[in-house]
């Protein structure tokens, strides 16, 4: 339905030009619409940056803002998909007390069976970072916060599609115009 | 000689020469043919206003009495030549005073560049004496904005802001140059912008979307054309006369549409809208195919979009994708330039005259004429209205002028009943509704068509919020005519009050000065109606005179704007009274 709201992935090409997330977040901004998540990087193409937005709105309004994010001068490009369109992961980071590690037997099964992994150790701490889908990344969170967490981080969704994204010809077809 | 070989080897680029960066500003202007410019100078832009003392006899500056001033003088300038304006102004204060006129370009569509001057870049960021962030604050109500922190980037930059203020559907651009880079001398060469990669302003017509909406056009039994600025801004004036012509369908208007096919035109039924004409607001509820062309379908032009021409299969020829569905579901939506998809059309629409349908329009402008027209134009009540005055404006002008106006009520009455011969004459402010925008804006139409008579519209309100910019008219003596309708109100603001508010008059009485006194305390000609009989030999003496002309029209206190359709009713439920 056009007026069910639903998840989001929202992904645009645009040059790499200071100011152009405060165009893009600006549009959000005006129709009231809360961004879940934002990640910004380079892309497949050279010099081309890729930003991938989350948001929970109708169909009928992610077309409009896409219409709108396209119009911006400095986007070649925005599509937006739903989760059955993309694979997506998220990363997540947790500082926890290095005594636990050795104290509680179980955080070491916990870490096993997430598929989670310990980036550093020392004697005061260690990190652990998991990659996954947010179901998971917040399973793990619940099933660690009883040892206590000394700090915790998750990053903006990132994904690409299943189907191609036609931008590499639109930009060999400008260049060879 | 030793330096000199070393710096030509450097040299990468084989035309160019070694200037600063306030003179390459000059430069770039010069290379894309502006001819003038509107600004108000400072800390900031110094630099550059040294150089435009040095290239005087080449590029016009206008001072204006303030910076929206030059914003909206540069906004005439573009709506009436179609070519981009240029506005100047200094960093901070100067910056932001720009906002209101580039806001106003932006909704309205109009080609400006505005330049701001800027602190220097070791400054950046530290709150610096009339430092703002420019850029940040522009980027909502600007097509492109950038800010330049060197000399070398000034060429390019410049060169991109031209091609997207005026290309695809225009808008305003604003550029922010340092104080250093203005100082700094680099190796300028200057190259035209032919295109940017991540930007395609003009979309390619698909043919099979132009075939069907000729196929929905041909098999319309009630159809009826809405057309908007698109058709000015795209130069496709003949196209759509041609198309009406041979179809025979009814068309009308939005506000900035006016003047697109001459008023006179027997297929024009008018303007939609808010305070447009029965016929065609009325008849929008009962064509079977609506053909919107360069319009975005305003909400004061929709009313309310429940019961907006739900009846009708909608085509929509648009150049911005993003207007598409929108704020109505389009049936068949050709994307592309006005000018190209009408060609396109014309050799596909069967010829037709649309006999009956046509009586409909004939119908209900009767009505409309006998209810408000004729007592709008030819009042037999004690106090003057406006549309009098428009009435006689149209006579002696023969509906050659350009009329500027501004916001309100004037607005709307110049805008239903002002006579047009040609395109580009109806120079207002219509998306933003930005009051103060007709007298500065009528300063750069005048200066962008000398060979035009430019006659501003104002209300007693809107006047006196660029009042200032009568200085601006006496040094450089355009020959402006400028007519003020006095009702001492704020009138439509007061009217709506009327109607919705129970007649709680909230601080829309004017107390005002006098202002013939202050028209001729800037060497003004000026003078002071308020008897019909003094009415047409006073508009004469202004027509005729040989410079600038300030005419004050006293009008009926409380007089009424109709037909109207009120905020959240439908386009068929418009009022006659």
């Amino acid at each position: 339905m056009e007026t069910e709201k639903k998840l989001f992935t929202v992904s645009i090409y645009t040059e790499n030009n200071v100011g152009l997330l405060n165009r893009i977040s600006a549009i959000f901004q005006r129709r009231h619409v809360n961004i879940e998540s934002i990640n910004s990087s380079v892309s497949e193409i050279d010099e081309v940056s890729r930003f991938t937005i989350l948001v929970i709105i109708t169909e009928a309004q992610m077309r409009k803002i896409i219409g709108q994010i396209e119009k911006q001068v400095e986007v070649i490009k925005a599509y937006y998909h739903t989760d059955e369109e993309t694979i997506y992961q998220e990363s997540c980071l947790f500082k926890i007390k290095s005594d636990l590690l050795f104290e509680e037997r179980q955080i070491q099964n916990i870490i096993k069976e997430s598929n989670s992994r310990i980036v550093t150790v020392n004697r005061e701490f260690f990190v652990l970072e998991k990659s996954g889908r947010r179901s998971e990344v917040d399973l793990l969170y619940r099933e660690l916060k009883p040892f206590g967490i000394m700090q915790f981080v998750r990053s903006g969704r990132i994904a690409v599609t299943k189907d191609e994204m036609k931008i590499t010809k639109m930009l060999e077809a400008f260049a060879s115009a | 000689m030793e330096t000199q070989t070393i710096h030509n080897q450097n040299k990468t680029q084989p035309n160019t020469e070694r200037i600063s960066g306030s003179e390459a500003v000059v430069r770039c202007l010069l290379a894309e043919g502006v001819d003038i410019i509107y600004g108000y100078p400072g800390g900031a832009i110094m630099p550059v206003y040294d150089e435009l003392y040095k290239y005087q006899d080449k590029l016009h500056h206008v001072l204006t009495r303030h910076e929206q001033g030059a914003t909206h003088a540069a906004q005439g300038y573009a709506r009436i030549s179609g070519k981009v304006g240029v506005a100047i102004a200094t960093s901070g204060p100067g910056a932001t005073n720009l906002i209101t006129g580039i806001a106003d370009a932006q909704i309205d569509s109009t080609p400006i560049v505005c330049i701001t001057g800027q602190v220097g870049s070791h400054l950046l960021g530290s709150d610096a004496f009339q430092e703002t962030d420019i850029v940040g604050i522009s980027t909502p109500v600007t097509k492109w904005n950038h800010q330049i922190t060197k000399a070398s980037e000034i060429p390019e930059v410049l060169a991109k802001a031209f091609y997207i203020a005026r290309s695809g559907r225009p808008g305003p651009v604003l550029i922010d140059i340092t104080k250093d880079a203005q100082f700094e001398e680099f190796d300028f060469h200057y190259e035209k912008c032919t295109g940017i990669r991540s930007y395609k302003p003009v979309p390619t017509v698909e043919i099979a979307d132009v075939e069907k909406a000729a196929a929905l056009i041909n098999n319309a039994k009630k159809p009826l054309i809405i057309w908007g600025q698109g058709i000015i801004l795209g130069e496709a004036e003949a196209e759509l006369k041609s198309l009406i012509e041979k179809t025979g369908i009814p068309s009308a208007w939005t506000i900035l549409g006016a003047s697109a096919i001459p008023t006179s035109h027997p297929l024009n039924v008018g303007m939609v809208g808010m305070h447009g004409n029965y016929a065609p607001n009325v008849l929008t509820n009962h064509c079977d195919v609506l053909i919107a062309i360069g319009m975005r379908f305003d909400d004061r032009v929709t009313g309310n979009l429940n019961s907006y021409a739900k009846q009708a299969k909608i085509i929509h020829f648009e150049i911005d994708p993003a207007e598409v569905d929108k704020n109505v579901k389009t049936d068949i939506a050709v994307l592309g330039n006005a000018k190209e998809s009408l060609q396109l059309l014309l050799p596909r629409v069967l010829p037709n005259t649309h006999e009956a349908w046509h009586q409909q329009f004939k119908d209900l402008y009767a009505i409309e004429f006998e209810k408000i027209i004729n007592h709008d134009l030819h009042p037999s009540k004690e106090g003057l209205t406006m549309g009098e005055v428009l009435n006689e404006i149209n006579l002696q002008s023969k509906g050659d002028a350009a009329i500027v106006s501004d916001v309100g009520q004037h607005q709307m009455v110049a805008c239903r009943y002002a006579k047009f011969n040609q395109s580009r004459s109806n120079i207002t402010s219509g998306g933003l509704g930005t009051m103060g925008f007709a007298l500065p804006a009528a300063i750069g139409a005048k200066m962008a068509a000398p060979e035009r008579d430019v006659v501003a519209i104002i209300g007693d309100g809107g006047y006196q919020m660029t009042i200032q910019e009568l200085g601006t008219i006496f040094q450089t003596r355009v020959p402006v005519k400028i007519v003020v309708l006095n009702n001492n109100f704020l009138g439509m603001v007061r009217q709506w009050q009327q109607l919705f508010f129970d007649k709680r008059y909230a601080s829309t009485e004017l107390i005002n000065p006098d202002f013939v006194q202050i028209a001729k305390g800037y060497f003004i000609e000026a003078k002071k109606v308020s008897k019909r009989e003094d009415l047409s030999a006073a508009v004469q003496q202004m027509m005729q005179h040989d410079g600038p002309y300030f005419l004050e029209v006293v009008v009926e206190k409380e007089g009424n704007v109709f037909p109207m359709i009120p905020t959240g009713a439908s386009v068929s439920d418009i009022r006659l009274s």
